[in-house]
């Protein structure tokens, strides 16, 4: 028996997309200072959404010294209380623009819109909500007497989340009493220029939160700048220690959320169809463009073959496709860039004597794509069991004891997240004691709340994002 | 605020008279005002007291404001009722929504702080400079609360490092019904105060509203149950405390009652009547213009740990 879905359109029509967007610094929108300009195209069609200005280094100079005078005469003298109604009032209108901001989120990354209407875009706005309620009660937060903001963040974020990862990094900073510049990423600037004009809607005092969109070289004139307290980094490993390099012997402080290689380790007890779900949610939500993605199946040997029989067969019911269709599972890879990558990561898998499977799954003639895709036979020496893929690919491994799911989940430079399914709660506790991983999920996977801290060990970064740890990033206690 | 209000005791409203001041005869005004009745809140409705009393409210000057309902001993133990009823789901609700509720309660009293303001100025005799700036300190205090449901677990609890194979933490809990006797010389900024601690860290209240500034508690009320508060989980009566509280203090489903309102000189035979089931009894004299710290929420909840072992 088959099911056929009918189409299910969310309307475009709900959000105007101008074809130009200028730099949010001190509170205007405005050009680069030398005109430049790039696309950002939706990964779904390829078409170019708009055209949004590039900035260079006179931009980065003129928003971090916004940011500095606004934290000079506005925000840090403001009263905590003052600050909080001002995070409150961003939350509510991020909730009353909710679906505006979940249909640009999926034309501009290529997510299913099922996800940012129902993940990216109510975390964010309870994001903002739970951070609203820290400022005027930071002297709660356990982190010592007087705790005093730091100056102006310069705050970089990937394209996964882009909203998102936009209130993880505003809305901590900002209960602090911090001011921001914030460089989106290149291909997934929209929603956070959305979000300046909410800062602009909300009242908030001109320079607090300034956005420079623009690439790489941008957010390294911004990471860099001499003028920058504080710099708070989403993305790449690689790119991570650059940036650690750079701030290398400034004083300046630091967080990092870098890459992760997680491992969702399923035991023998654990009843199967939730640890399937578990399993798909863990590495096909987002395309698997997540950091702390469970891309590595560790399952015990014993009922390796039946989890692995049922994950085919559940894979074989995602519908990839148009992410504004509200049946998408899904969507579009981000970029031509990534979706190179995938493959090519892919392709060693297949060279290193991996075997590959995808469900039957046509994909459109436009766009990037790439089918759900599990690798079996995998060993530990594989690329595709070592490197980030940051797609939609599954590899899976075996082991016999607890003690092998450990030893096998802790070899990798990451530690971001794991994932562990079984009946037993002690073991799910023995297990988290010795998983070298900031976040572990037991018989649950990718869930994500502002008053949860989220982080990693080793080369996924250090710093807490979310909850009361989250603040420590933004003070000085 | 310079809480003249807080200082001054008010007047017995029972013993005022309700004479009008400076006696000559007015003119009829050209449109009469149509009065509000007042009653009392129990369980999202607003009935008047089943005992059909009521009694005169009136302002710095004497003159009648209105009739409040004076709220019986079964009042009393209907609003118990409500408010049991309502606490599960209450205390179950996440600490995101109840904190998304309480804001919204802030958002809501902003839009009448008009109202509230006048009410004050011919109730409790304060300027409308004074009002004005109590109305505003009571909406903020809403938002200041608004933010607490979703982290007091992470001030007030730990993961506590036993010496053995257990994990083990320590979560504050509601702890059940509360009785509230609301502050006798803050109709607003005082009942607000000592209200939504109780409810932000998720329990129910019965709320004894000030003797003499009854209004802002009924219209509080208003708002109240036009906002997201469930039903039941704030109910407000009005009429006399000492009639009221020792009821509430005696009842065997309260499970706390804070006795702020009520003078010092009458707390001792209140908490003796707390006693009854080991009532938890909170009592604090405070400035309600500073900004208030956790232990009025802490004071109404109950630390739970849980053990769990660790092991294959």
């Amino acid at each position: 028996m088959t099911w056929d879905y009918a189409p299910a359109p969310e309307s475009r029509e709900v959000v105007t997309i101008a074809g130009e967007y200028g730099l949010f610094i001190d509170g205007e929108f405005g050009p680069a200072a030398d005109g430049q300009q790039f696309p950002t195209v939706n990964p779904a069609t390829e078409e170019t959404l708009a055209r949004v200005a590039l900035a260079g280094r006179a931009d980065v100079d003129r928003a971090v010294a916004a940011a500095r005078a606004a934290y000079q005469d506005a925000w840090g003298p403001m009263p905590g209380a003052e600050r909080a109604k001002y995070l409150y009032r961003i939350a509510r209108v991020l909730q009353e623009r909710a679906r505006e901001f979940a249909v640009l989120e999926s034309l501009d990354n290529g997510k299913p819109v099922r996800e940012s209407r129902d993940v990216d875009v109510p975390l964010a706005a309870a994001h903002f909500f739970y951070y609203a309620g820290w400022a005027d009660k930071l002297e709660y937060a356990g982190l010592g007497p007087g705790p005093r903001p730091l100056g102006v963040a310069g705050q970089v974020i990937p394209w996964n989340f882009p909203l998102l990862m936009a209130a993880w990094k505003l809305a901590p900073a900002l209960a602090a009493g911090n001011t921001c510049v914030l460089k989106p990423a290149e291909t997934t600037p929209l929603t956070a220029l959305l979000l300046a004009e909410v800062c602009q809607q909300a009242d908030l005092p001109p320079g607090v939160v300034n956005v420079l969109t623009g690439a790489g070289d941008t957010g390294a004139a911004l990471v860099s700048h001499p003028g920058v307290d504080k710099v708070a980094f989403t993305g790449s490993t690689e790119v991570g220690k650059e940036i650690s390099r750079a701030l290398a012997g400034t004083g300046r402080r630091l967080t990092l959320e870098l890459g992760g290689k997680g491992a969702n380790i399923v035991f023998d007890d654990a009843p199967a169809e939730q640890a399937v779900e578990g399993i798909v949610n863990g590495i096909f939500f987002n395309q698997g463009h997540v950091c702390c993605a469970g891309s590595r199946l560790l399952v015990q040997e014993s009922v390796a073959g039946t989890v692995v029989e049922r994950l085919k067969e559940r894979l074989a019911t995602l519908r990839l496709g148009d992410p504004l269709d509200k049946n998408t599972d899904i969507g579009a890879i981000n970029s031509r860039e990534q979706l190179d990558k995938i493959s090519a990561l892919s392709a060693a898998g297949d060279a290193e004597g991996a075997e590959r499977w995808s469900p039957p799954c046509p994909l459109p003639g436009r766009g990037y794509w790439f089918p759900p895709t599990v690798f079996t036979g995998v060993s530990q020496s594989h690329r595709i069991a070592r490197e980030e893929i940051f797609g939609p690919v599954l590899s899976v491994l075996t082991f016999r004891t607890p003690e092998e799911a450990v030893t096998k989940a802790n070899n990798t430079p990451y530690g971001l997240a794991a994932g562990v399914w079984t009946e037993k709660g002690s073991r799910i506790l023995w297990m988290a004691q010795r998983l070298r991983a900031g976040v572990i999920w037991a018989n649950t996977y990718n869930r994500f709340d502002p008053a949860s801290p989220f982080g990693g060990y080793r080369e996924s970064g250090f710093g807490r994002e979310g909850g009361r740890h989250g603040l420590a990033a933004y003070l000085d206690a | 605020m310079p809480d003249r209000a807080g200082a001054r005791r008010p007047p017995r409203a029972a013993a005022s008279s309700p004479a009008r001041a400076a006696g000559a005869r007015r003119p009829a005004p050209e449109r009469l005002g149509v009065r509000k009745t007042y009653k009392l809140f129990i369980a999202g409705a607003f009935p008047r007291s089943e005992s059909g009393r009521s009694y005169p409210v009136t302002g710095a000057d004497g003159a009648l404001l209105a009739h409040a309902a004076r709220a019986s001993r079964k009042d009393a133990r209907d609003a118990v009722t409500a408010a049991r009823a309502a606490f599960a789901a209450w205390s179950g609700a996440t600490a995101y929504n109840r904190g998304q509720v309480l804001y919204r309660v802030a958002e809501l009293l902003d839009g009448r702080a008009a109202q509230f303001t006048a009410t004050s100025v011919q109730n409790e005799g304060l300027s409308a400079a004074e009002a004005g700036r109590a109305v505003a300190a009571a909406i903020d205090r809403w938002v200041w609360y608004a933010g607490w449901p979703d982290k007091i677990a992470q001030v007030a609890g730990a993961a506590n490092p036993v010496a053995g194979p257990y994990f083990n933490f320590s979560v504050p809990e509601p702890t059940g019904v509360v009785a509230v006797v609301a502050p006798a010389g803050s109709g607003l900024l005082g009942l607000v105060s000592v209200l939504a601690p109780v409810i932000a860290s998720g329990n129910t209240a019965v709320v004894v509203a000030s003797e003499a500034y009854p209004l802002a508690a009924i219209t509080l009320a208003e708002v109240l149950a036009t906002s997201d508060v469930p039903a039941g989980v704030v109910n407000v009566l009005t009429g006399f405390a000492a009639e009221l509280a020792p009821v509430l203090a005696g009842h065997m489903d309260v499970n706390a009652i804070d006795l702020t309102g009520v003078g010092a000189a009458g707390r001792g035979e209140l908490e003796r009547l707390a006693a009854g089931n080991v009532k938890r009894v909170f009592a604090a004299d405070e400035d309600w213009a500073a900004p208030p710290g956790p232990r009025r929420m802490l004071a109404f909840t109950e630390i739970k740990t849980v053990w769990h072992p660790v092991g294959i």
